[in-house]
Formats: C-alpha cells, structure tokens, sequence
C-alpha cells in the first residue's frame, strides 16, 4: 500500500492544527514524525488513520481516495504512549484479539501469534496477565497485537514515552528488525532526535502543525532546509549566533572572529544566521581554520563518557558536548572553536544558504 | 468525497428528530395552543389571546397571586435545599474513606437512597413522620416539641425538606467523591510539604478540583428540587392550606382539579421557559470553565 | 540545611518480613553531607521511590533511623521535616497565581508579609519566574510549572534538602536542557542537599555529584558519575550507566591477557586467585572498543552500524556474541568482516556480576 497525504490541513475551530501537509509514504517504509509536543504529530496520525477527517485536502491510499473513509474501514493499527492491553486477558489472548474478532481460524490465530511473540520476545509470557508483567513486556503485548492485524498502515504515538530509558533503548534496537519483517507503513511519533537517527527510516520534521522537511533520517540530520527542521533535528538544543561576511573575513555577534572559510566561502557578503549542533562546539583547536569564540562557563555536567558545558558568549547561551571528563569551573573563561566547515548558514527567512558537507561521514 | 459522508450522517439523525417531533414539539404545541383559548366545556374553545399570560404575570391578580407564591415557594424551597445538600455532600465525600474495603461499602450504602422510587419516599416519611405510629414523629413529641406536619406549615416544610437531603444527598457526596478521587496524591503531599492547614488544602486543592462537578451537583439539584411534585403531594398534598403547594402541584390543581386549561397551559409555559433559562445559564457557565480548562490543558 | 544519614534503614511492605526477597529496599547505610547534589539512580521497581518516600516521611522504614545532622527524623511526619519535593507531574495551585504559589508555604508558616514579598522576588528571578509572577499558574507550560514548585521548596529558608522525583518527565528534551542547568545553578547558588531520583542516567549523571544506583532494593554502588562509567562495580552499573551499555563477554583468564573463544584480549591487571567456579566476565565499553579493518585486532562481524549524529556505534559479534564498538570517523568498512581493538586500561574483569580489583601488572603474579 501507498499512502499519499495530499495538501492536507485541519482546523479546529480558529486553531490550525495541521496546515497543508503533504507527504507520500511507501510499502514497508518506516516513517518517523519528530517535533515537540503538540507540533501536530498525534493530529496528523489520527488523519492518517481516519479518526479524524480533515478540512481540505485529500488522502489517498494506492491511488485511491479515502478522505473521510472512517477508521474501521482502513487497514490500521495504533500503539500509543499508555500500555493499552485488556486487563483481564493473557497477553496470547491480547494478541489474538483482533484476529478473534476477525474470525480467523485458530490454526491461523496460533501461527500469527506466535510469529509475532517470537519477534518480540514474548514467549515466556504468553500465559500471564499484562499487569503482572513489566512496562516493556506490557508494550511488546499492545506492539505485538498491532502486528498480528496485518494492517497495511501501523501508528505508533510515542510507544517508548512511559517506558524507563534502558528498556526504551533495547526495544528501539529491536523494533527496526521487527519492522522490516512486515510489508506495512510505518509511522512512528517521537519528540527525540536521538531516536529518530536510531529508527532510521525517514523523518518528518513538524512544528507548529506544518511539516517542515521530509526525507531520509541522517539526510534531514545532515542536510535541513531551514532552521526550524536544524532546531527541531537537534539535542542538545541548535546553538545558533549571527555573523558577518566581509570579504575574506567573517565576524561573529559573540565576539570573535576567522578566515571565511567552509560554509562561508560559497555565500556574498551579508549577515547570517549561524547553527551549529552542541559536538561541533570545541573547547580544544582543532586543525584548519577554526572560528574563535571567547565564552564563559556557566555549568558543565558529566556524563563519564562525555561532559556537556553550557557556555555564555555575548548574550547567546551555548552548548558545548565534549567527548570525555572536563571538569570547568563555572565562570572561568574558555575559547570556544567552531570549524567553519560545520556551519548551516541561514539567510533573514531561515532558509539554508551554505553548509560544507565535505566532512560529513 | 466530505461532502456525501456528511449528508449521509444528517440522514442517522432523522428518526431522532422525528421521535422529539412526536414526544416533544407535538405536545408542546398543543399546549401554546390552550393556553390562548378560553373554553366553557363541550370541547368548545374560543381565542382569547395572551389574556391568560396577562392575569399570570400579574401579582394582583387571582391567578398572578397563587403562581409568585408557588414560584416563591419553589425558590424558596431549592435555596434551601441547595444550602444543605451541597455543603453536606461535600463534607460526606471528604469523611468517605478512600482505599480498603469500606470504600465499596460506603458506595453501596451511599447509592441506597438514590434507588428508592419517589413515590415510596413519600410514603415511607409519610408514615415515619406521623405523631401516632411514626417512628419520628412519637419521638419527637415525647421530647416535648408539639410537631405535627399535617397541621403545621413549618413541621411540613421541614419534613420535606429533611425528606429530601436524605434522599439526594448522597447524589451530591458520589459526585463531589469522585472529583476527589481524581486528585493526585502529589497535591496532597505538595500541600503538606507546604504546611497547609486542612482548611488550605480544602480551599486551594479540593475545592477547585470539585468545581466541575460541584456545578454538574448544583445543576441537577437545582432542576429536579425546582420540579418537585411526587414527595409533597404523597407526604402533604400541597398542605396544610397552601403551605406546600409547589408549582407543579399547583399546576395539576389547575389544569386537573379545576378543569382551567388555558392558565394551566400558560402557567406551565412559563414555568418552563424558566427552567429553560436557568438550564442554559449553568450549560453556558459550565462550557465556559471547560474551555478555560482546555486552554490550560493545550 | 542539613547532612541526612540513612542508619541501618531497610523497608518491607509486608507486614512480617522473613527472608532479602521480602524487603522492597534492603539495609541501607549511608551519608548525604550537606549541600551536595546526589542522585538515586535505577530502574522501575529498585526500591528507590520507596527510599525516597522514607526521606520524605511518606513511608515509615521496617527498620533503622533516618537522621538529619543529628536529629532522629525517622517518627516524623513529612511537615516537620523541612524537606521540599518536586514530583513528576507539575503540582500547582490553580486558582493562585504564581506570585501567591511561591508565598504560599510562608503565609502556611506565618511568616511577615514584607519578608515574604522580597523572599518571593527573590527567588521568582532566580528562576527567572520573575516576569509571569502575577499570572495564574495553571496557565503556564510545563517546565514553567515545575520551576514553581521548586520555588516554593525554594522559597523557606529552614529548608534541610530538596527531592525530585523524576521531574523532567513531562518536559519536553529542548527544554530539558534549560532546566537542568537551571537546577544546577541553584544548587550552586543556594548550597542546598538536592536529591534527585530518576531511570534516566543522563539525567542522574549530569546533575549528581554522587550517583547511587540501585537494583533488587539494594545499592550496587555510588560514585561520582566517571567513576560508574570508567569502574563499574556491577556488570550491572556497567549496563545500566552508558548508552549502549558496556559489553559484557565470558571469557576466561590466564596471566594477563583474558580469552574470549579464541579471541586474545591483553589486560594491564592480573587477577591472581580467581575464585574457582564463578562465573567470570569481561567487561569493556563501546567508547573503548573500536571497530578496525579486517586484520587490524580481534575478527569480528559487523551487524549493523548505527549513525546517532555525532557518532557510529557499530553493532558486531565476536565468537558469536554481540558487542557493540565506536566507529572512528574516516573508518570505511566493507562486508561483513572487521576487528576490533580495545583499550587494555579500560577492560574490567567480574566475578558473579562483582568487580574484581587484580593487581597492576609487574608487581608479582607475572605468568
């Protein structure tokens, strides 16, 4: 099945909730909506399955319009943020529900569901209630019923949310396996830019209702069109600052100065929005022509494999992650670098001018 | 595609609007038909305009006169049922016990009222309350207090009243009971944290967590003690003299007893618009704090 | 202010508790001095919401005292403790503003008015809530709501120590960048003993001076935060701080290098008298394990190889076990087949899940 979002908006009474989004989504693809809370991801899901219908534009499904076809008569499955399972079945009898319903013969039933306990390791448990197991064993049952379906189109709003983050990293490594296994759409809400690169797939970057890029995850990562999709595509958040280009020179809002070189090398003379992710900031020069940024530490917090420093340089707040222990006094005053050839220059709209994608790995 | 789904919705709600038509509009045009015609008998009705509504609204009139001390009475009669009930309810629902295995059965003990058929409820004070054989009325009088609510106006209006906090306000303490039971514990140990008296976290925690079921309590209340009929008429029947003679039981006097179709009509016309206005202040009050809260929520 | 001592404290819910199996949190001896920054580190159901309830006087421990500096607290109730809690959800007053939440635990102690409205500015722009302290609370976002209710922990001066319970939660991971550093600049600031439980080891990490990580209702260990991620004291802390955790192999060990199936990996330690039928592990972390080209270390094959951004994590098997390695920058990797090599210093050796301390090489023991 192809699913084809075509100029789609909803309005909720004076609010937009969605505006105008188009995205097309293929067979077996995994698809990933990433933005902040109420950026529209659960409003866009809940069009894509038919529980809501949307004010303009259309939805079509291999072709075929179905704007307004309500949910049951959709090939949709959904797994939300709360572990939805039946409290008073086992977690078999969670799995075969929907095929039950269905009225599938049992034969069938037993071999879907034991595929798909299998899959997500959820053998052992088929036999108890879903209030006797963990948070993820209870989201494996309500992931694992989604599957069973064989739905053409699978939702999943944030189904890691409530989960604590070590079972939240082994189920995000095993979920890509699992959806390669089925032919089926895959879309897959989350607020972390981490678990987007994790997912893969591609990415939908949306803020404020609108979808502002769409594309192959590590593509949108590297290559965003504008800054809202670097700011919404980045954790810690996009340190940004502007700059001026004057012939060979550039300087910087921060204070500090450098060669025009990298990004700024390919853009006229002007003033620029500068972003920049958290692990391009260097506390140590690095080779080539580095930009200096006098700064001073405001706190530095460690995680034993690396440190993020918050640093204030002008009136701009930074974040500066570096591999390793640093332990910064707060206050004392550092030189921040920033390699050129990491940049996104944004023009006044936000729209990416230069980046240097040469180092890009 | 939008346009057809929708078209075929207004269809489903056709029969709906046909059976309102039949139980609903039909009726009541029948009754704005009455109550501008004047009729002797023998089925014959002559116009008489909005002469009925004339003499209705105005006090000085025979008519005007028994409707302001009916709706007086009504009035009267919900304030003061609402001033119980409420505060009542409220401190039922804070004393209900909130884990274990008394929660269910102060629930069942609770709804018991609730379940009693109004009529029922009239006989069983009516007979409780009787100075002869009525468990409360002997008791009363053998402390001392000459209490008779057949004789009395004040005994009357006090059995009645106590007759109906008995019966509905445990409706009250299970909606005020479920608002609290929605509160996290985190505000209770938040307000500790604070040092809050009992009083503060009432004030600043519970009550305005209660506040939307406290107006839904309110509303009901409100309506079905303003519409009162079942309870008086089996425990007084409207007396003695007219103490307890309440809108409704005038009405059935007048349109029932006396045979005058034309002012009963009106005066139930009226009747209704009023309650009509007083739902739609609370539906507006009510929608209006659930937006305020929407907006908080988003 | 104060130093909070947990004296011989454990907790069970059952009544009668027999065996370890029944007590929810096992005994537990430990020291906060005041004005650190600690964290309860642990997955769900460790036992460290209940130890945290015990400090705050919501559960009365089985067993053993609670002290703050030299107070027995442990028959308290929560208000007369001075402890301050943020919870998960943001707790707020609704029908007050934000100006009147902050002052509401002094007016609650009866405090003077003057000295609470300049307490309540005070704090208000620390926390930079300064500018919406005349709007209603229940107005505000999330992040906003939780800067209240750690301001008005903030806000009374008799304040021993400050709880969080998981408070980032609700938040959103922009915003949780601000907080945190927010927390951090208050604790430098005010020199209050801060305690903040959470599953998050980020979370734990960046914010704690001391970490104590808890499992089965015991404390594995506690340590600052490179400490738990440069020596481990449990395989579990290994796995548990770090994102992936650190690869734990079978191996077996003979002089000073540790087989894993044929794979040689030297060790800079020796671990003379190795107890006899336990079950001996290696632990490394991917951060020093990195993924070669093929004859460049230890054969391994390559699964899958994750981009997060600013780094690979490559996803490989050796000996038919995974294992998971940094990927250097310029590495190009073709097929399946690769090798790894680890950094010896960094290569732990664990009996039964425990830390085993060896000896530096050259001082005996040498094969």
């Amino acid at each position: 099945m192809t699913l084809i979002v075509e100029g789609v908006s909803r309005k909720v009474g004076a609010e937009d909730h969605i505006r105008d989004v188009s995205l097309s989504l293929l067979p077996g693809s995994l698809n990933v909506l990433l933005g902040a809370t109420l950026a529209g991801k659960t409003s866009l899901m809940r069009l894509m399955a038919g529980l809501d219908a949307p004010t303009s534009g259309r939805i079509l499904v291999d072709g075929k319009d179905v704007t307004g076809l309500p949910v049951q008569r959709r090939s949709v499955a959904m797994v939300y943020q709360q572990f939805i399972n039946y409290p008073s079945l086992t977690v078999y009898e969670n799995i075969a529900s929907p095929l039950r319903v269905a009225r599938l013969p049992k034969a069938e039933i037993e071999a879907r569901v034991g595929h798909a306990a299998r899959l997500l390791k959820l053998e052992p448990y088929l036999d108890r209630k879903p209030l006797n197991l963990s948070g993820g064993q209870q989201q494996r049952t309500a992931i694992a019923r989604a599957l069973v379906k064989r739905a053409s189109l699978v939702l999943l709003d944030e189904p890691l949310a409530n989960l604590d983050y070590k079972l939240r990293e082994e189920l995000r490594e095993e979920l890509p396996k699992v959806f390669a296994a089925s032919g089926a759409i895959f879309v897959y809400a989350t607020t972390e830019p981490t678990e987007a690169l994790l997912l893969g797939g591609s990415t939908a970057t949306l803020h404020q209702g609108a979808v502002t890029q769409f594309g192959p995850t590590p593509q949108v990562y590297r290559r965003p069109h504008d800054i809202t999709t670097a700011r919404v595509f980045s954790d810690p958040p996009l340190n940004t600052l502007t700059a001026r280009k004057a012939g060979a020179t550039v300087s910087l809002s921060t204070g500090g100065d450098g060669h025009a070189a990298g990004a700024f090398a390919a853009v006229p003379d002007g003033e620029y929005t500068v972003g920049f992710r958290a692990h391009h900031l260097r506390l140590e020069r690095p080779s080539g022509e580095p930009l200096a940024i006098p700064a001073a530490v405001s706190v530095s917090e460690i995680t034993g494999s690396e440190s993020f420093i918050h640093l204030d340089a002008g009136s701009r707040r930074f974040v500066a992650l570096v591999p390793g222990v640093k332990r910064l006094d707060p206050g004392s005053a550092v030189t921040a670098y920033l390699d050129p050839r990491d940049l996104f220059l944004f023009d006044e709209s936000g729209r990416l001018m230069a980046a240097d994608f040469a180092r890009a790995a | 595609m939008t346009k057809t789904v929708n078209n075929r919705a207004w269809l489903l709600v056709l029969p709906v609007f046909a059976v309102v038509a039949f139980s609903a509009v039909l009726p009541l045009m029948t009754v704005v038909n009455y109550s501008v015609q004047d009729t002797f008998g023998n089925n014959q009705f002559f116009w008489n305009g909005v002469a009925w509504f004339q003499d209705l609204l105005d006090p000085s009139k025979e008519l005007g006169g028994r409707f302001f001390e009916a709706l007086w009475r009504n009035l009267l009669f919900s304030a003061i049922i609402l001033a119980i009930e409420i505060p009542l309810g409220i401190a039922v629902a804070l004393a209900m016990p909130r884990e274990g295995w008394t929660v269910a059965v102060s629930l069942v003990l609770m709804a018991l009222p609730l379940l009693i058929p109004w009529n029922v409820v009239g006989t069983i004070w009516q007979v409780f309350a009787r100075g002869d054989i009525g468990l409360l009325g002997w008791g009363i009088n053998r402390l001392g207090m000459d209490y008779n609510y057949t004789g009395d106006s004040f005994d009357a209006w006090a059995t009645i009243v106590v007759m109906d906090v008995w019966h509905w306000t445990s409706l009250v303490a299970l909606l005020c009971y479920a608002g609290l039971k929605s509160i996290p514990d985190a505000y209770y140990q938040a307000a500790r944290i604070d040092g809050a008296s009992r009083w503060a976290v009432f004030r600043t925690i519970q009550l305005p967590k209660m506040r939307r079921v406290l107006l839904i309590a309110v509303l009901l209340r409100f309506m079905d003690s303003f519409m009162i009929y079942t309870e008086p008429f089996v425990l007084t029947g409207g007396g003695p003299g007219n103490a307890t003679t309440f809108l409704s039981i005038d009405l059935v006097k007048l349109a029932l007893g006396q045979f005058d179709l034309g002012k009963a009509a009106a005066m139930s016309l009226v009747y209704n618009l009023i309650i009509l206005v007083v739902c739609w202040v609370f539906y507006t009050v009510m929608t209006h704090t659930d937006a305020s809260r929407e907006r908080v929520e988003a | 202010m104060a130093r909070i001592t947990l004296d011989h404290l454990a907790h069970a819910y059952k009544p009668n508790p027999e065996g370890a199996g029944d007590y929810a949190l096992k005994e537990i001896n430990h020291v906060w001095s005041q004005g650190g920054a600690y964290a309860l580190l642990g997955p769900s159901g460790c036992g460290k919401t209940t130890l945290l309830n015990i400090i705050s006087g919501l559960v009365r421990p089985t067993r053993g005292r609670i002290l703050f500096d030299d107070r027995d607290v442990t028959d308290l109730p929560t208000e007369a403790r001075n402890i301050a809690q943020v919870f998960q959800f943001p707790v707020v007053y609704d029908t007050m503003t934000v100006r009147e939440n902050l002052a509401f635990p002094l007016k609650n102690r009866g405090v003077p008015q003057d000295r609470t409205i300049a307490r309540v500015e005070e704090i208000a722009r620390l926390l930079d809530l300064a500018r919406v302290l005349d709007r209603k609370a229940s107005n505000l976002t999330a992040d906003m709501k939780q800067k209240i209710s750690l301001g008005r922990g903030l806000v009374r001066s008799d304040v021993a120590a400050i709880l969080f319970d998981e408070p980032l939660t609700v938040i959103d991971p922009h915003l949780k960048w601000q907080l945190r550093s927010t927390l951090k600049e208050i604790h430098r600031a005010l020199d209050i003993t801060m305690i903040y439980v959470t599953h998050d080891q980020t979370e734990a990490l960046t914010f704690a001076d001391k970490v104590v990580v808890m499992h089965d209702g015991a404390v594995v260990q506690t340590g600052t935060p490179d400490e738990l991620f440069e020596r481990p004291a449990h395989t579990f802390v290994g796995h548990f701080i770090g994102s992936p955790g650190m690869n734990v192999l079978p191996c077996r060990v003979e002089g000073a290098a540790a087989y894993v199936g044929e794979g040689r990996i030297e060790l800079t330690r020796v671990y003379p008298g190795l107890p006899e039928g336990r079950r001996i592990e290696l632990g490394i972390r991917p951060e020093f394990a990195w993924l070669r080209s093929r004859g460049q270390g230890l054969p391994v094959r390559v699964r899958r190889i994750d981009d997060i951004g600013r780094a690979r994590i490559a996803r490989v098997e050796m000996d038919g076990k995974p294992l998971a390695a940094s990927v250097p920058d310029a590495l190009v990797i073709d097929g399946e087949e690769a090798a790894l090599s680890v950094d010896p210093s960094h290569v732990h050796i664990y009996a039964d899940g425990h830390l085993i301390p060896g000896e530096p090489l050259g001082r005996g023991g040498r094969p």
